[in-house]
């Protein structure tokens, strides 16, 4: 396992209760698969203006139940491809949620940061420690860290190069 | 310590026979299915895989349920890759306009009880009605059940629900499903399974138990189990070998029990944005709508054609109004030819679509423009769901046929004349 620590910085976007993967990826844009097309149309159901104004490493933050409703990973892949690098809710549905992580996204649960940050602010976190930091106020929260095998999809970048991984050190060892 | 269906399920399929809730398994799926919209990236994660083989081909199944028969150049082509797919890797593909995931599965039979179940679609957890644990996931995901004929699972905690009395006159089961969802709020079943049952439960046909279970994913339900009995059998095609019926330990450990006696529910309408926002359909009567819609996994059964219809006896849709049925299957559709429902639909002036998941996102037929209102018995009532700018009202078919016909949102009960009997 590697022991590269994982540390993500980047301003904050914030959105309210049952965000649905309806409104982060509507369904006329159900048939578009290139990465270009899904970025370009990242949250077009809740705020268009999101997919000209987000910046690489920005962090998407929501309240409860982010990512409601339909498995689209059309949505997921659209924050990724927009360049999100962590979505921070105060929690989430569950295809969603390891959607995310499949493609490689820190899906975090800090309901007291969520309160407590303003658009617009940037937040630095440590996934390994399970510490995130408002860098304007410094204040820290704390959340419960994913498990192991989660934090090594984030390491190598989604379920895809975990399975790579996997199966190489499965050859190597049969060698 | 006793066990919940959902612990005997994934732990007897993981090796591990008595597991806690909490307890991340590594669980083998029995069957796969992926639909038109999952598919396209769940076979380009799968070709970054570098595999020659789907882990067994005979457990994989795809449907094109969203976009069919192809409705956009874009969906014909990702239909042909799927298909192209298939037939590399020795899988199966439902025809065009066989219908929706979860009631052609349970039309094939090919949910079992016992099975461990993925799909790409959320409302797999409709499934759970054939005895069987089912749950959705995303295409990245499933290119890795394909991959490894696995999944990892945290056992939930379970919470049981059981429902008696007998529907009133007008109160349909979609009614039952928005109460629930109203029960419980969009989130109050979130990373939990739900243990459906009692006499009202037992009561009602396979096709109804699904059109509940299917909505148990707008509370975040993981996966909803009914108990297969007869009913499930008959519909599933009689009894198979390895088919196995899971019940709860009688000292089962729950997160939480609830009992309703639905005798005194009324008509429920879900106002927009969520389908928890269910309100008494006195509350919002007399709101104008500019389309009424049966569809979906839940909402487009032959008992909604049925009800319908009889609705519609002897009457017509309103002027202002566009009536879109698209039944869930296409034996829906068949059965629907040979009793006449179909003309008696078209002849109300209704519009029938070919079998598809159709008005529940506004998937090319159906949609709304900025400021029009549709009542619809689909799964969803999100905002934009049908096209931006357009509300939906979730209700039942009796609720959205009455609204049909008189062009604003209507209890069925006031068109419900003196002896008729409701089907």
């Amino acid at each position: 396992m590697s022991l590269k620590v994982i540390m993500i910085k980047g301003q904050i976007w914030k959105f309210g209760d049952n965000l649905s993967t309806d409104q982060i990826l509507p369904s006329r844009f159900m048939t578009h698969t290139k990465p270009e097309e899904l970025a370009a149309n990242c949250m077009a159901g809740v705020d268009p203006e999101f997919a000209c104004s987000v910046h690489p490493g920005d962090i998407v933050v929501a309240g409860i139940n982010l990512g409601y409703g339909s498995s689209r990973e059309q949505a997921p892949q659209a924050l990724k491809h927009a360049g999100v690098s962590a979505v921070v809710a105060a929690s989430f549905a569950r295809i969603f949620y390891r959607n995310c992580y499949n493609l490689g996204i820190p899906a975090i649960v800090c309901p007291a940061f969520v309160a407590e940050v303003n658009a617009g602010e940037s937040a630095a976190i440590n996934l390994e420690d399970g510490v995130i930091t408002n860098m304007k106020t410094a204040k820290q929260y704390s959340f419960v860290k994913p498990p192991a095998f989660l934090l090594e999809y984030i390491r190598l970048g989604g379920l895809v190069p975990y399975l790579l991984q996997v199966t190489a050190a499965t050859e190597s060892e049969n060698r | 310590m006793g066990l919940t269906v959902v612990q005997k399920i994934l732990g007897a399929k993981a090796g591990q026979p008595s597991p806690v809730p909490g307890q991340i398994l590594d669980v083998p799926v029995d069957l796969a299915v992926i639909h038109d919209n999952n598919g396209p990236l769940m076979m380009e994660q799968f070709a970054k895989l570098q595999i020659d083989a789907v882990w067994d081909p005979e457990k994989v199944w795809f449907v094109l349920d969203h976009h069919s028969p192809a409705t956009t150049f874009r969906a014909a082509e990702h239909h042909r890759a799927m298909r192209e797919f298939a037939a590399r890797y020795g899988c199966r593909v439902f025809p065009n306009g066989r219908g929706v995931m979860h009631p052609v599965i349970a039309e094939e039979g090919l949910a079992r009880p016992g099975f461990v179940v993925a799909g790409t679609d959320s409302h797999t957890v409709g499934q759970g009605v054939c005895g069987c644990f089912a749950t959705g996931i995303g295409s990245t995901e499933m290119a890795g059940v394909l991959a490894t004929g696995k999944v990892w699972l945290m056992v939930p905690e379970t919470v049981k629900v059981t429902l008696s009395g007998k529907l009133s006159p007008g109160v349909a089961v979609k009614d039952i499903a928005l109460f629930l969802l109203h029960e419980f709020g969009p989130q109050g079943l979130n990373y939990m399974a739900l243990e459906l049952g009692g006499p009202l439960i037992d009561a009602l046909s396979l096709d109804e138990r699904m059109a509940v279970a299917i909505m148990g994913l707008e509370m975040g339900a993981k996966n909803v189990f009914v108990a297969a009995d007869e009913e499930t059998l008959r519909k599933l095609g009689g009894r198979r070998d390895g088919d196995w019926f899971v019940t709860p330990d009688a000292d089962a450990i729950y997160k939480e029990e609830r009992n309703y006696d639905l005798s005194n529910l009324e008509p429920i309408v879900a106002t927009p944005c969520l389908p928890t926002n269910g309100v008494p359909v006195q509350a919002v009567a007399g709101t104008r709508i500019d389309q009424a819609t049966l569809g979906s996994c839940s909402g487009a059964f032959y008992h909604d054609l049925v009800q319908a219809a009889w609705i519609l006896e002897n009457r017509h849709v309103h002027p202002d109004v566009r009536f879109v049925i698209v039944p869930n299957t296409s034996q829906v559709v068949e059965k629907a030819a040979r009793s006449g429902l179909i003309e008696k639909l078209i002849q109300a002036g209704a519009v029938i679509s070919s079998p598809a998941c159709g008005t529940c996102a506004g998937y090319e037929v159906g949609c709304l423009a900025p400021g029009q209102v549709c009542i619809s018995t689909t799964t969803r009532n999100l905002e934009g769901r049908m096209g931006q700018g357009g509300q939906i009202y979730l209700a039942s078919t009796l609720t959205v046929t009455a609204s049909a016909v008189t062009g604003v949102i209507t209890d069925p009960r006031e068109l419900m004349g003196g002896d008729s009997v409701e089907p």
